[in-house]
């Protein structure tokens, strides 16, 4: 129960913390989320997908050229 | 690998475009935020699926002219991975109306769901559903080529009224139509950012170049198919 309380506390206090900064008229960007590099993550994680992806369809590619080849 | 530059020039551009696209500067736009980088992504979908589209089409007249198998082989392929690309479009699409739309601009689902844009998309996309459910129907190689083939022109013809014209008439919360300038920070293409720029037009090639890297591998994989029926 106590932990419950400490839980709603928090989220009403994000919640008011993100209120207030509406309030301020300037156009909110993840300035911080670049500063404190986090951002970097979220392009390695994005950078290791993509590479995955085009090996992936790179020995697809390959392993259709070798059939071919055994066709002819 | 039969001419792999375009292969290796396609990774190189996305590469570039998640780098770029996450690191590089963006307007600062009310609503949108740092969603606007979506730009990158959702866009660039929708149009590798025209360009696919265009290829699409284009064979299905050459199949009309010559009536050669392999015009038809690649129409097919070709709308198959268009259709994948407009699919993840409409799936993107969801998610980033989700926030700029219900949540921030708090329009009532009941404006979404009746949003020109998304309705056209979804009739353009079950046309060229009911493609594949046509080429399925037919046992004869000739009678399918050329009944998809004359329908693959119909779906192009709709394509271009469904996704681009009906949403400017009617107007719509997407960006690029009138009604959009109320709440919408409007993303006209003609006064598009230059920042944004810089990435949006490599980005739309590399995704193109890979739906085509992937609707050949899809095109040889037919042939070989072909060939294994007819030497048995």
């Amino acid at each position: 129960m106590h932990k419950l309380i400490i839980r709603f506390m928090f989220i009403a206090g994000c919640l008011f913390l993100s209120c207030a900064s509406f309030a301020q008229n300037k156009v909110e960007m993840a300035d911080s989320m670049r500063s404190n590099g986090k951002i970097y993550v979220v392009v390695a994680v994005c950078l290791t997908i993509l590479i995955g992806l085009f090996i992936y369809v790179f020995i697809i590619d390959k392993k259709i050229s070798r059939f071919e080849k055994n066709k002819e | 690998m039969r001419k792999s530059w375009w292969k290796i020039l396609s990774f190189v551009l996305l590469a570039y475009t998640i780098i770029g696209g996450f690191l590089l500067e963006v307007p600062r736009l009310p609503i949108l935020n740092e969603s606007i980088r979506n730009l990158y992504f959702h866009v660039c979908m929708w149009f590798g699926m025209m360009i696919l589209f265009i290829i699409s089409f284009i064979y299905s007249i050459k199949y009309l002219r010559t009536s050669s198998h392999l015009n038809d082989i690649f129409a097919e392929k070709f709308a198959a991975v268009g259709s994948i690309f407009g699919i993840l479009g409409y799936a993107t699409g969801t998610i980033w109306a989700n926030y700029t739309w219900l949540s921030d601009q708090n329009q009532s689902l009941a404006n979404v769901l009746k949003e020109p844009k998304l309705i056209g998309a979804a009739i353009a996309l079950l046309i060229y559903g009911a493609y594949f459910v046509l080429r399925g129907s037919f046992t004869d190689i000739d009678k399918r080529a050329r009944v998809s083939a004359v329908y693959n022109i119909f779906a192009f013809a709709m394509l271009f009224p469904s996704i681009w014209i009906i949403p400017r008439l009617v107007g719509s919360l997407h960006p690029g139509a009138p009604g959009s300038e109320r709440g919408n920070p409007a993303l006209n293409f003609n006064d598009i950012d230059s920042r944004l720029r810089m990435i949006f037009y490599p980005a739309v090639i590399g995704w193109t170049l890979l739906g085509v890297w992937i609707a050949t591998i899809k095109i040889r994989l037919q042939l070989l198919k072909d060939k294994t029926l007819f030497n048995a």
